[in-house]
């Protein structure tokens, strides 16, 4: 396959699940600002949003104050917001676009019309209609090019640079949504009833609430929250379960030059597959997650200089 | 003017090739056929089956008009098509070669030589350079009108990168699934093989030795007019769809990046000019082609197709000696008429062209996509007098033709069904061995009441075309 077309089906299916992603933490975000609590709570949590995308400046440069509204307006539509959903469902078509005649017909259709039918949508109008539908419109839409790519696409290497791009990026926004709300929600001793709607918020932004019950079928704790998301290997957003698939796709993937970006997934990897939560908080959960992210990117390049960027450019 | 109609004969008589269609569309209610037709318009927009228009807002593309009333060719007439675009097509073949090896036809005196050696279409790069099967034109897109009583014209033969072959399909697709009963009632010749077909040809001319080449397509890119149509070509041959910057040569050979590092190119189906090709032969400022290509090609390692240099074969200025090459290579009567053409070069032909503008339209040698150009009765005052400077000017820049009495099609338009303009452009494709297409073409329709022009970028829009077969 030609590396620049491997390089937009990587970067297509990032675009998707960082769409999705962000579709979740605003979601979960939304839906905690309506529990009563104080506006400083509230503005905190808007506020870790635009942190958790390293976006103050751009942020700062276009709004003068953190509410719920003008951060909703700068996540989901602003154009100039390269980080925004629409940005990322425009930069999703335009990789497919860039390769359509290697996406199924299907493929491109679910795409192209969800770009079509995202950029019909104002702001004002979503607001208005309740924006918890535009969140779970996301979400379905990302997972119907998810299904169609899995019900029509042959599974060749096109099919192993799509789920590459998209679990990297899962395990990437998994560790950002537990990172930011771990620390925002770091148990303080008075253990109310605020803290179990958020908790129970941040699996459900993960579509972990259900698995939660079924694993532990107990009373939800921030450290088996952390355990969940982390180490379950048959959660489909966890830590675990996205290393498990990236090490299995580049395996069906690997040249002659991938040796290095291999063992470096198979060390993170091993973390995974052996280690436990009681070590990881001992040593601080953030520092751990920060690792994590950081080698995660580091992967990301690995993959590009591997197999994405032509091989003289990349030597 | 009278105009001829493709449905309705003289007195008003449907044709007897159009007979079966106009009971169905008799028959059919009119709010039936609405609601196929925003049925399609629905499909065509979603599949994003587009193009873009140069000169709008960047990166904006534009669904092209599909009417749904079919343009039908009896098999006699298709029979006689078919056969003068072979012999045109070959002659242009032969041409090429010829004027890129020994150039006989310059020393027979039937072409001045500086018609052809002072064209800027004239690549002096590629003299003396073999092609496989001596094929310059793999694919070639003749635009043919029917005029007068019913003739039909060649109004010009495009040899570079001719495009539209993806809508001729896409509208047969389309037809099929709104009208599945007038298929079925009809003997409509087939024409979804043309990707294969287009394949088994390109694979036919790949450079000597290699037995089973690697075969691709190369695009300008996503923000192209035709990237539809390339996405869809290298899509329906199941070949890697290429940029410029995929690509590269080392010693001479034609490589591509892949995943599992550089891989040799033999075929490529190219759909950029001559110009952008290599920087380091033509524009240096190209950043779409690739440095190097053209030594790799001359040296035989890579087939290009069509060859670098077609265009001095399709230039308009050339296009009235197309019937003496015919005449020149095959021994042969034409049997595809020309349209008279006045090349203001002439003195002779200028006077006249500058005495009669208001009745004839004037083409610029160069250019393409309805652009340029000045169609005499349709124009005001001032135009005429613009273009009559402009001739004065750059006599060589133009030719002229009479306005020809372009034939009539029933089509959808917003006051209901009224005849429009059309013309058709079948897609040839040669090799070595044999020239081959599929029956009839693409179909382009001025939607405009009145005009002539039935180019895309003029707001054209297409049919699907009907070979029967007997």
């Amino acid at each position: 396959m030609l590396s620049r077309t491997a390089d937009h089906l990587f970067w297509m299916s990032r675009y998707i699940e960082r769409a999705e992603n962000l579709a979740r933490l605003l979601d979960v975000t939304y839906q905690m600002s309506l529990v009563p609590q104080s506006l400083d709570a509230i503005n905190q949590s808007w506020a870790a949003i635009i942190a958790l995308n390293s976006l103050e400046e751009t942020y700062a440069a276009k709004y003068s104050e953190v509410t719920g509204e003008n951060v909703l307006k700068f996540m989901v539509s602003d154009p100039d917001n390269f980080a925004s959903i629409h940005s990322c469902l425009r930069m999703a078509r335009e990789n497919a676009h860039a390769v359509r005649g290697t996406l199924t017909t299907e493929m491109w259709e679910t795409l192209n019309s969800t770009w079509l039918e995202a950029r019909e949508k104002t702001f004002d109008q979503l607001y208005q209609a309740g924006i918890g539908d535009y969140f779970e419109w996301v979400k379905m839409r990302s997972s119907l090019s998810r299904g169609t790519t899995l019900g029509t696409l042959l599974q060749d290497e096109a099919y192993h640079f799509i789920r590459l791009g998209t679990l990297l990026e899962r395990a990437d926004n998994t560790a950002r949504i537990l990172d930011v709300k771990y620390h925002v929600l770091r148990p303080q001793g008075d253990e109310g009833a605020t803290d179990f709607y958020e908790w129970g918020a941040l699996l459900r932004s993960v579509s972990a609430f259900e698995v939660y019950r079924k694993v532990y079928r107990d009373v939800i704790t921030p450290e088996r929250v952390a355990e969940l998301l982390i180490f379950n290997k048959d959660m489909p957003r966890s830590l675990q379960f996205c290393l498990n698939s990236v090490i299995k796709n580049l395996e069906l993937i690997a040249n002659s030059n991938s040796g290095e970006t291999q063992r470096q997934a198979g060390m993170l990897h091993a973390q995974l597959r052996y280690g436990r939560i009681e070590d990881i908080l001992e040593h601080g959960l953030h520092e751990w997650l920060s690792d994590f992210m950081d080698r995660i990117y580091l992967l990301g390049n690995g993959i590009s200089k591997d197999f994405l960027v032509p091989m003289e450019e990349a030597a | 003017m009278n105009f001829y109609n493709e449905m309705y004969d003289a007195n008003g008589g449907v044709r007897a090739h159009y007979k079966g269609y106009e009971d169905w569309l008799k028959a059919t209610p009119p709010e039936r056929i609405d609601r196929k037709r925003a049925e399609a318009d629905l499909a065509f927009h979603r599949v994003g089956i587009t193009f873009a228009v140069y000169g709008e807002e960047a990166g904006k593309e534009r669904l092209i008009p599909f009417d749904v009333i079919p343009r039908v060719i009896p098999a006699s007439e298709w029979k006689s098509l078919r056969s003068g675009l072979r012999q045109r097509v070959r002659a242009l073949n032969m041409f090429l070669h010829d004027v890129y090896h020994d150039q006989e036809i310059i020393k027979a005196g039937k072409i001045p030589a500086e018609q052809i050696l002072n064209n800027a279409q004239y690549r002096p790069e590629m003299k003396g350079v073999d092609l496989p099967g001596q094929i310059y034109a793999h694919i070639a897109g003749v635009d043919i009108v029917r005029a007068g009583a019913g003739e039909f014209y060649v109004l010009e033969d495009n040899l570079r990168v001719p495009s539209g072959v993806s809508y001729m399909l896409e509208d047969r697709k389309m037809m099929m699934r709104l009208f599945p009963e007038l298929f079925a009632k009809h003997k409509v010749a087939p024409v979804q093989h043309y990707p294969d077909m287009l394949l088994e040809k390109l694979r036919a001319v790949a450079p000597k030795g290699v037995s089973n080449p690697t075969v691709v397509v190369l695009t300008p890119g996503a923000y192209n007019s035709a990237y539809f149509e390339h996405t869809f070509l290298a899509q329906q041959m199941g070949v890697e769809l290429v940029e410029g910057r995929d690509l590269f040569v080392k010693d001479e050979v034609v490589y591509m990046q892949t995943t599992q590092g550089p891989k040799r190119v033999d075929v490529i189906y190219r759909r950029l000019d001559d110009d952008y090709m290599d920087p380091l032969a033509f524009r240096p400022d190209s950043t779409l082609g690739v440095p190097g290509i053209l030594k790799a090609y001359q040296a035989g390692n890579v087939t290009l197709s069509n060859a670098i240099g077609t265009g001095v074969a399709d230039d308009k200025s050339i296009y009235p000696y197309v019937p003496d090459m015919i005449r020149f290579y095959l021994g042969e009567e034409p049997t595809l008429n020309n349209v008279p053409t006045y090349m203001c070069r002439k003195p002779d032909d200028l006077k006249y062209v500058l005495d009669h503008l208001p009745e004839l339209v004037v083409k610029e040698v160069h250019g393409a996509g309805g652009y340029g150009m000045l169609v005499g009765p349709a124009s005001t005052k001032e135009q005429i007098e613009h273009f009559r400077q402009l001739l004065i000017a750059k006599p060589d820049g133009y030719i002229a033709q009479p306005t020809l009495a372009l034939s009539n099609c029933p089509t959808f338009v917003e006051e209901g069904i009224a005849p429009r303009h059309l013309d058709l452009r079948p897609f040839v494709l040669s090799s070595g061995k044999c020239v081959d297409m599929v029956p009839g073409g693409l179909t382009r329709v001025a939607l405009t009441k009145g005009s002539l022009v039935v180019n895309s970028s003029q707001g054209g829009g297409t049919k699907d075309t009907w070979v029967l077969e007997d």
